[in-house]
């Protein structure tokens, strides 16, 4: 084995691309090695933010390879003979070899030695293969040449066995030097071992090799400054991720700022300094409370112990910080409420009108919601007009991702109700699978109505994610409902729910002329035509229901409710099912479970989940047994020819009998237990069936020769089939 | 490489600093574009030569005209009318990440006791239908140049990639000599200051933009820049630098009337559709013709 050195030196390479360029890298390198026989060992990669390396020691050569391919048999045809040589690339049969074998008898074989490369010429035509085809979420190209990199290529150092590789990769020709710091150690340095690289570029070069060595001294300097002045470092992972890839030679610098701006709200202190100067907030650990001072990672060591780079970052600081200040005070001069009507300023979505027409929309349906999660609606509908009205603030406008937390602080501000200001920024929640969900009725009455006017909208505009395109985080919004709901325990049915919401989008679109697409092009709509509308939607309402039970009328196929809601209820119970799936439950029980026309999710998931567990008993899978045997029969005699149509009668024969009189008893029985929404007790009863079932299949010929019985006790296990699958689908169930 | 200058310590001072800068590195130095244009980028020498496979290197001061931004002459940073340089090299000389480097050592900004860093920054300008990779460059925080390298312009893929530099001359000169009001700068080493120049211009500017620009006629302007930018495309010899020309005026008349808030959110979307056809079209028709030239010359 050897040490294989090799560097790729650029401009500077984007932060948050550094270290995904390293593993990519070395995923490269290493398949490319291995593919061409070398074992890789003791690999490592660095990035930092003009380069990346990769060392590894591999072997000299890679290894010869014998290649046996067996041939026809001896005295086979000419043409056989002929297709083998080819095959094998020889030029005569008497180059092949002959083997024995007991069953072929005696056969050619060709045996072909691939002698081993050297690793050098490996090296020469992977590394420009690897850089060609470099995974870059952006690349470019620089001057007149076609090759593509992140940005422009600077310098190759490649070298095995402490030699130069020769190379060439977009008109840069590899070689053994490399450059360090541009202030502190430019080079350029020769190289001969990875030691002497790493030894002489973070010594004279000042060139910290290692993001994860870069990030240690940020985050220990940063920390052992700030404790020097008894405060404290607020730490934050994706920042010094960040400032790691910005700085070749990490040096920390403290920081001042004018305690005045500590009046901003710490959300705005934090993301001002973070996102526009790369700097670290830090607080004071006696109050919890932000200090006005930061910490500065600057790339290089000054001669004025950075006074002059502490003095420029504050000026910038400072500069942002009273922008900041101006634009609180700005929106501080009126009430958050006094900010809706401009909502009707910002566009939502062409076809779906204003911000303002969206909170319209959502403050009515909140209000409605807030009787299913026990929410005053007066402060439902209220929290739903204010949780908008801080987009159209400054603050927000200069800093979006501070939206909802602004409005929560002006609310508080103007001593609003604690669950309004709660709503106000937790409307948006959950953001994501990891995210938490409002527990505040308030909060969750807005943060539900929020979502479903979302679905709703662009569901009735034909906006649905298809494939990876989302672009209107839909499926986040859906597993937002489901998670609000079930985490809640919501009891709505979201049928009902959203075919009114849909009706209240489509008076409210028809009546607003700034939505042009969807609604009609006249600009007014007068009362007899909105009375139209809801007439039309009523007739379609009781359509839809009934074709959710029945088969569809071809007269309402195209009819928008029928269009949208069943397919936005698919969409939702989807997100549900693999929400179910993320927490262990089986995706047949699932499914079993989920019989048609069910829209409470909660009942949905206590169906799931009485299901789980009483498919885990014995009972239970004897039970499925029993169904199965009975749905097999069925299924079977079915494909013979009709099956008898009818009720059963009660049986001559004591084990039929018994069953029948189990089975009338138990229809009823289950029937009320699903009303009442309990389903461990519905399957109770369907697992009082176990018996009777068990010996009905023992002890009878169910298949019997006279027509009469035996058309009677095909109908006895359509009596089976039918009261199972009151509760569930147990077809669906792999058992 | 650079020859030993004085430091400046003016406006007029930064910008002759760096004309004889990148004089120096065999750049053209043009006088600005004389149509109103709302970035730098515009200028014909940086959009237009970009394009086709002709080597170019130029830089220039171009006023930015934003109308919008406009504030009275109140506002310490803020302007309807400010100066950038431009600096354009196609293709990018290997060696123009130090060449910029040298710029910023010759108007006299301490790169020992400064801290500069090239962060990430993409640009892009889809009214031309240009974008590129590169950088904005901080120094010690605050962003005094953006550095991109070409990759498409008029919707297409670039010949020879062009490195382009833009130094915002108001906010580098008051970073170098230390100021915090922009009026305050020192225009040149005789007493007057950058206000004596332009503050008059920025009230009255401000003023007419915001109170007494007539916005039926504005629109009538717009209208007649429009037609004539897309006759002069659709000339069986079409005339792609008068066209482009009107595509600006278009997009200059455009942000008058957007200062003047009279355009709702659903016209913006439109206008910003219609002045982005007629500069895309011009870029289109300029690249066509360079690359008919350049065969021609390869033929001769």
């Amino acid at each position: 084995m050897a040490e294989f050195l090799f560097e790729i030196l650029s401009e500077e390479i984007p932060a948050r691309m550094q270290v995904r360029a390293g593993a990519d890298l070395q995923k490269l390198m290493v398949a490319g090695l291995t593919k061409a026989g070398l074992t890789v060992e003791n690999i490592r990669v660095l990035t930092g933010p003009r380069r990346l390396t990769f060392v590894a020691d591999l072997p000299v050569r890679s290894p010869d390879v014998t290649d046996i391919r067996k041939g026809p048999r001896v005295g086979s045809p000419e043409r056989a003979l002929e297709g083998f040589l080819k095959a094998a690339g020889l030029s005569d049969i008497s180059e092949a070899e002959t083997r024995t074998d007991p069953k072929k008898g005696e056969y050619y074989v060709a045996v072909i030695q691939n002698s081993g490369q050297d690793t050098r010429a490996i090296l020469q035509a992977l590394i420009p293969d690897v850089m060609a085809n470099f995974p870059w979420p952006k690349s470019m190209k620089s001057g007149g040449s076609n090759f593509r990199w992140v940005r422009p290529l600077r310098g190759l150092l490649v070298l095995f066995q402490m030699e130069v590789v020769h190379l060439e990769v977009g008109g840069i020709t590899s070689s053994n030097t490399t450059i360090g710091h541009r202030r502190h150690g430019p080079g350029p340095y020769a190289v001969s071992t990875f030691e002497n690289y790493r030894s002489q570029l973070e010594q004279a070069g000042h060139v910290m090799l290692s993001h994860e060595d870069r990030k240690a001294v940020i985050l220990s300097n940063a920390s052992e400054l700030c404790a020097d002045k008894g405060l404290e470092l607020v730490e934050d992972e994706g920042l010094l991720n960040e400032v790691a890839g910005l700085t070749e030679w990490p040096v920390v610098l403290f920081g001042d700022m004018d305690a005045d701006f500590l009046n901003l709200p710490d959300e705005v202190i934090r993301l001002t300094l973070k996102s526009h100067q790369k700097t670290f907030t830090v607080r004071d650990p006696k109050t919890g409370k932000l200090a006005a001072h930061y910490i500065i990672v600057a790339n290089q060591i000054a001669p004025d112990g950075g006074e002059a780079i502490k003095a420029g970052n504050g000026k910038v600081i400072s500069a942002r910080l009273s922008d900041a200040v101006f634009f609180q005070t700005e929106d501080a001069k009126k009430n958050l409420i006094d900010y809706y009507e401009k909502l009707d300023t910002v566009v939502f979505h062409k076809k779906l009108g204003t911000i303002k027409d969206k909170a319209e929309r959502v403050a009515a349906l909140a209000r409605d919601l807030a009787a299913k999660v026990d929410a005053d609606p007066d402060l439902a509908e209220q929290a739903a007009k204010l949780a908008k009205c801080d987009l159209v603030t400054q603050t927000v406008i200069e800093a979006t991702s501070l939206q909802g937390q602004i409005g929560r602080l002006m609310f508080e501000r103007e001593g609003g109700n604690a669950s309004v200001a709660t709503a106000i920024e937790e409307h948006y929640k959950p953001q994501g699978p990891s995210d938490d969900v409002p527990t505040d009725p308030v909060a969750i009455a807005v943060a539900l109505a929020d979502k479903l006017d979302t679905l709703v909208g662009f569901w009735a505009i034909d906006e649905k994610p298809t494939g990876s395109k989302d672009p209107f985080a839909l499926r986040r919004a859906a597993l937002g409902v489901v998670r609000i709901i079930l985490e809640n325990d919501v009891r709505i049915s979201l049928i009902d729910v959203t075919i009114k919401h849909l009706i209240q989008l489509k008076m409210q679109l028809s009546q607003n002329k700034a939505a042009t697409g969807w609604a009609d092009s006249k600009s007014r709509t007068d009362s007899r035509e909105n009375t139209v509308v809801i007439q039309k939607l009523l007739v379609e309402i009781d359509t839809l229901k009934t074709l959710l039970d029945g088969s569809p009328s071809r007269e309402f196929e195209n009819s928008d409710v029928v269009l949208v809601i069943p397919s936005l209820l698919t969409f939702i119970l989807d997100r549900l099912k693999v929400y179910l799936r993320d927490q262990g439950m089986g995706h047949d029980i699932i499914d079993a479970a989920l019989t048609e026309g069910q829209d409470d999710l909660v009942a949905i998931v206590n169906r799931v989940n009485a299901l789980q567990s009483f498919l885990s008993t014995p009972e239970g899978e004897d039970l499925l047994a029993g169904y199965k045997r009975a749905a097999n029969i069925l299924k079977a005699e079915a494909k013979k020819g009709e099956l008898p149509s009818g009720a059963a009668n009660r049986p001559s024969d004591e084990q039929g009998a018994a069953l029948f009189d189990a089975l009338t008893a138990a229809k009823p029985a289950i029937s009320k237990a699903l009303e009442s929404e309990d389903y461990a007790k519905a399957l109770t009863s369907l697992a009082g069936l176990r018996i009777p079932i068990d010996a009905f299949f023992t002890d009878t010929q169910i298949i019997s020769d006279d027509t009469a019985v035996k058309d009677n006790n095909l109908r006895l296990l359509g009596m089976i089939s039918d009261t199972s699958r009151q509760i569930a689908d147990f077809e669906a169930i792999q058992g | 490489m650079t020859a030993e200058t004085k430091k400046p310590s003016s406006f007029q001072g930064l910008i002759l600093t760096l004309q004889a800068y990148w004089a120096e590195q065999g750049c053209v130095i043009l006088q600005p574009f004389d149509t109103e244009v709302g970035a730098g980028t515009l200028h014909p020498a940086t959009v237009l030569r970009s394009l086709g496979p002709k080597p170019w290197n130029c830089a220039y001061v171009q006023p930015s005209r934003r109308p919008a931004d406009g504030r009275y002459g109140e506002n310490p940073n803020r302007l309807q009318h400010y100066y950038q340089f431009q600096v354009i090299m196609k293709p990018n000389p290997e060696n123009l990440q130090e060449l910029y480097l040298g710029s910023l050592d010759a108007i006299g900004i301490d790169r020992d006791l400064h801290d500069i860093r090239f962060v990430e920054d993409d640009w892009e300008n889809p009214t031309v239908g240009a974008w590129g990779l590169g950088w904005e460059v901080w120094c010690d925080g605050m962003e005094v140049s953006q550095y991109t390298y070409f990759q498409q312009v008029g919707g297409q893929d670039l010949d020879l990639v062009s490195g382009e530099l833009t130094y915002g001359l108001e906010r580098l000169a008051m970073y170098v000599f230390d100021v915090d009001n922009v009026y305050d700068l020192p225009y040149n080493d005789h007493g007057v200051s950058y206000g004596d120049v332009f503050h008059r211009n920025e009230v009255e500017q401000s003023t007419y933009n915001f109170e007494h620009s007539d916005v039926e006629k504005i629109r009538a302007r717009f209208e007649f820049a429009e037609a004539e930018c897309k006759a002069l495309l659709a000339l069986d010899n079409p005339l792609p630098l008068p066209a482009y020309e009107h595509a600006l005026k278009a997009s200059h008349l455009f942000n008058m009337l957007d200062a003047r808030g009279v355009v709702s959110p659903t016209q913006r979307q439109e206008y910003i559709k219609r002045v982005r056809n007629l500069a895309k079209g011009s870029a289109e028709a300029y690249a066509a013709s360079e690359k008919t030239s350049a065969e021609i010359e390869g033929a001769a």
